[in-house]
């Protein structure tokens, strides 16, 4: 074995000899010269198959055949692949009165191909909050521990310390089938959040497609002239009589479908005959990572590029449950000692799950852990910032010890 | 040809263009019906033009070579490493995966380094050997070693080369812009066919020789520049180096906007404008992000890597380079891999019905789930590792998880309804219980009401079904 490699080490080393290799090339010249137009023709033929492995052929036999080399860097042009595309995603402001509100979507280009066009606003963050005790992963419960059934007080951590650009009120008692709490009880837990926080608010039903429209019609004329966002319009509840109070009252929709993209062209459609397209943001459903999130991203990448080639059913800004991630088991689950801590597995999915979807073209994300809201923030105004990198610096890795 | 022709669009190419320069015999060698059946494979790349034998005939070469022509990926494929651990990758055929799908998954090499101690090198080699995670049917793996000259002395490195090699069979990518010792590393394996890293302005022409002598494929890295990216990739093409792939630099923080800019650009030309030069495989080195880790704690450093990685994965890099071998930080990243490599033209669902695991009697639970192909062979991996004897029905949801299929209302009373009394569980088991997932739960009263049968809200993941069928499921029978 030893002898064998000093053998191979030996021919290696010979054929770096740099006259050596002059010679070689010279040769390798000569002998090619003949056919050398068949050269190309052979290449096609030596070429490994699509399926069969690779058989490599000693350094010899590599050779390429020998033209002039060239001895200067050969310039070649680069213009950037910049495109102009027929449509535009709209603009849609969710804000609070006499508070802060943002704008979201207005792109003019996928998402983040700033070498194109900037990106128009940057995507925003609400931190979900829940009115009653729900399951939640350890690795996130731990954070809200203290605020586990007090909306606003949960609202008001999730800004203050999370930075929190809007805050989700998720009115889980509602349902029929836990609390079934009543529109006006509803409304009380979403004053008791605008209260505590200035941010825009999402106001999040139960599922039960009657219950909601109950709920969201009370809160909507109660926060007249507010600009919630309703979450969400879905195809089996009564789309003319929600669309109908949600533009009376100056909120906007969530028109949530599930992966489909007729689906969701079709329940625009319906929601065009009574809102403005201003006030509507989609929701075309996230799965989590390892749990189809290829087909949610993909989804919402052909949904963006759709737009953008003018279709103008597609053309709203992008909302994700993004909190979904911890639907994954491999988010919360204890597992072999290999992949712990979940403490810190369970928030990365949730990141992952959001950077995938945000270079799908994602406006507005529903996320949940205080560290994973913290770095999908960081990602976004680096991604904003417009600085460049460093490459001198960046050589160093090669040779960095870390 | 000029390449920018030449090269057809994959939406553009259709059966009949392959049809028209096949043999047109119909002789079913390649095991399909006729050729326009084989034709269509081809287009949709579900098999390799080579497999229509008599195509391979000298008569047919020129169209054999038109054929290879037309069918070129708009992104090189790139062999690293030999033997059956050999890497594939780039072999792009799209820029989208949504139109066809991706090939070749994005290979991840783990680094290690000449000043590393032995000990150190051998566990990290181990660890990525190691590393599997079961996903759905697939093992999911780490791919190459990346060796790393610190120490810039070549008897270091080639030391280094060697000890790699004698331990493992994953391919290398050998990194020194210093090409004296990248030489030396070379010498202690120079039959592995490792990805050499890497020629810059500065080196490129000894870098080219070694490519040349050793037949390794090269990596081009002009960090931040895709002109100087472009023009080197130009001068080695002309020199004779063929398997290139392309490192435009991985700036993390704030030079992040970059470094999604120079990849989208780069495979934009490569796949819709036919720019050949930029037609190569690309790679992120997500560990650039270890130069800025003075002072921090590690986990945040092993964070950032693992998420820069992620974002590399989904813009378009064919190889990776990590530092971390945490499986808190991978794990994330491989299932994304998986999931953004899996075809898209694979059907969401499973076929609805009854299914039996083990074998189930009179008085054996049942339980139901939906026919998304993730929840059920989840669902289903759960039963047969914990040997239950179980029925279980899958409801068509459309192909929708059980919460997004409850919330859009595809997940509903009347069709589990439905599909119990289709089943024949009614003469299968003598009790009426059924276990609904406990995402679910909020169907329970009107299941018992369209059903007749009793609803048992199980668990809302399916890893704790043993455990429930073991508390709950002999009390009540
Ligand atoms: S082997 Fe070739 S010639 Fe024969 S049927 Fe198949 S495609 Fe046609």
């Amino acid at each position: 074995m030893a002898e064998k490699r000093e053998k191979d080490e030996t021919v290696a080393g010979l054929k770096l000899n740099s006259r050596l290799l002059e010679l070689l090339a010279k040769l390798q010249e000569v002998e090619l010269e003949d056919f050398e137009l068949e050269a190309g023709e052979l290449e096609i033929w030596l070429q490994p198959g699509a399926v069969a492995a690779p058989i490599i052929a000693p350094p010899k036999a590599v050779a390429p055949p020998v033209k002039a080399k060239p001895t200067q860097i050969l310039e070649a042009e680069f213009t950037p692949p910049i495109e102009t595309y027929p449509g535009k995603v709209v603009e849609v402001k969710l804000g609070r009165r006499g508070g802060k509100s943002v704008v979201i979507g207005g792109e003019t280009t996928p998402a983040f191909y700033t070498f194109e066009r900037p990106t128009p606003h940057p995507p925003v963050i609400s931190i979900d909050v829940f009115d009653m005790e729900v399951p939640l992963a350890r690795a996130v419960k731990m954070h809200v521990k203290d605020v586990l059934g007090d909306p606003a007080a949960w609202a008001k951590l999730a800004v203050e310390k999370f930075g929190a650009d809007m805050i989700t009120v998720h009115l889980i008692s509602i349902d029929p089938l836990v609390k079934d709490a009543s529109p006006k009880e509803a409304v009380k837990t979403v004053e008791a959040v605008a209260q505590a926080v200035d941010v825009p608010l999402v106001i999040g039903g139960c599922g039960d497609p009657v219950k909601d429209a109950d709920v969201f019609q009370e809160v909507c004329e109660t926060f007249a002239g507010e600009r919630f966002l309703i979450s969400s319009i879905t195809r089996d509840m009564d789309v003319e009589r929600c669309a109908k109070f949600i533009k009376k009252t100056g909120h906007v929709a969530l028109a949530f479908t599930p992966m489909d993209l007729n689906i969701a062209r079709e329940l625009n459609r319906r929601l065009y005959d009574f809102l403005a397209k201003e006030d509507i943001v989609m929701d075309l459903t996230t799965a989590a990572l390892g749990y189809g999130l290829d087909y949610a991203f993909t989804n919402m990448e052909r949904a963006r590029l759709a737009a953008l080639m003018g279709d103008p059913e597609l053309a709203h800004p992008m909302s994700s449950g993004t909190t979904n991630a911890w639907a994954a088991r491999e988010a919360w689950m204890k597992m072999a000692p290999e992949w712990e801590p979940r403490e810190l597995r369970g928030p990365l999915w949730e990141v992952i799950t959001a950077l995938t979807l945000l270079l799908a073209g994602v406006d507005l994300f529903m996320m949940m852990h205080p560290a994973a809201v913290k770095t999908v923030k960081d990602v976004i105004a680096q991604l904003m910032g417009g600085k460049s990198g460093n490459a001198e610096r960046l050589v160093e890795w090669v040779t960095a010890k870390f | 040809m000029s390449g920018k022709e030449g090269k057809v669009g994959v939406k553009e190419l259709s059966p009949i263009d392959v049809y028209k320069l096949l043999p047109r015999t119909n002789c079913k060698e390649c095991g399909e019906e006729n050729c326009m059946a084989f034709a269509a494979k081809v287009v949709n790349r579900e098999v390799p033009i080579e497999k229509c034998a008599p195509l391979l005939k000298k008569e047919f070469e020129k169209a054999y070579k038109q054929l290879k022509e037309m069918l070129k990926p708009a992104v090189k494929e790139v062999v690293i490493g030999t033997g059956e651990k050999a890497v594939k990758i780039g072999g792009k055929l799209v820029m989208y995966r949504h139109e066809l799908t991706y090939f070749n998954p994005t290979a991840i090499a783990i680094d290690v380094t000449d000043e590393m101690s032995e000990d150190e090198i051998l566990s990290r080699i181990k660890r990525v050997e190691e590393f599997r995670f079961e996903y759905i049917g697939q093992t999911l793996k780490l791919d190459m070693i990346a060796v790393r000259s610190t120490s810039n002395d070549p008897d270091k490195f080639k030391a280094t080369v060697r000890k790699v090699a004698e331990n493992t069979k994953l391919p290398m990518v050998l990194c020194s812009l210093n090409p004296t010792v990248l030489e030396a590393g070379l010498m202690a394996a120079p039959k592995t066919r490792p990805l050499l890293y890497a020629a810059t302005k500065d080196n490129w022409r000894d870098m080219a020789e070694l490519a040349l002598m050793y037949g390794c494929p090269l990596t081009v890295f002009a960090p931040g520049n895709l002109k100087l990216l472009k023009s080197l990739v130009k001068t080695l093409v002309e020199y004779g180096v063929q398997d290139l792939v392309l490192d435009p630099g991985t700036f993390a923080g704030e030079g992040l906007a970059d470094t999604l800019n120079n990849f989208t650009m780069i495979r934009r030309a490569a796949c819709k404008h036919g720019d050949e030069l930029l037609g190569f495989p690309l790679m992120g080195v997500p560990m650039t992000v270890w130069l800025d880790s003075a002072g921090l704690a590690q986990e945040i450093v092993k964070w950032r890597e693992a998420y820069l990685a992620a974002m590399l994965i989904v813009r378009f890099a064919d190889i990776l380079i990590m530092h971390s071998l945490d499986g808190w930080a991978l794990l994330p990243n491989v299932v994304l891999r998986a999931n953004i490599y899996t075809d898209p033209r694979k059907p969401v669902a499973v076929e609805p019905g009854l299914r039996v695991f083990g074998a189930p009697d009179e008085n054996s639970p049942v339980m139901f789930t939906t026919n998304f192909a993730l929840t059920y062979y989840t669902v289903a991996s759960d039963l047969e590792s914990a040997k239950i004897n179980a029925y279980l029905l899958v409801v068509d949801t459309e192909g929708l998880a059980v919460d997004s299929s409850v919330a859009g209302r595809k997940l509903t009373a009347e069709k589990i309804a439905e599909a119990l009394k289709a089943s024949g569980l009614e003469n299968k088991v003598k009790h009426r219980k059924l276990i609904i997932p406990g995402k679910a739960a909020r169907l329970s009263g009107e299941i018992e009401e369209l059903s007749g049968w009793q609803v048992i809200v199980g668990p809302r993941d399916s890893s704790e079904i043993p455990k429930f069928l073991q508390e709950k499921w002999q009390t009540q029978a």
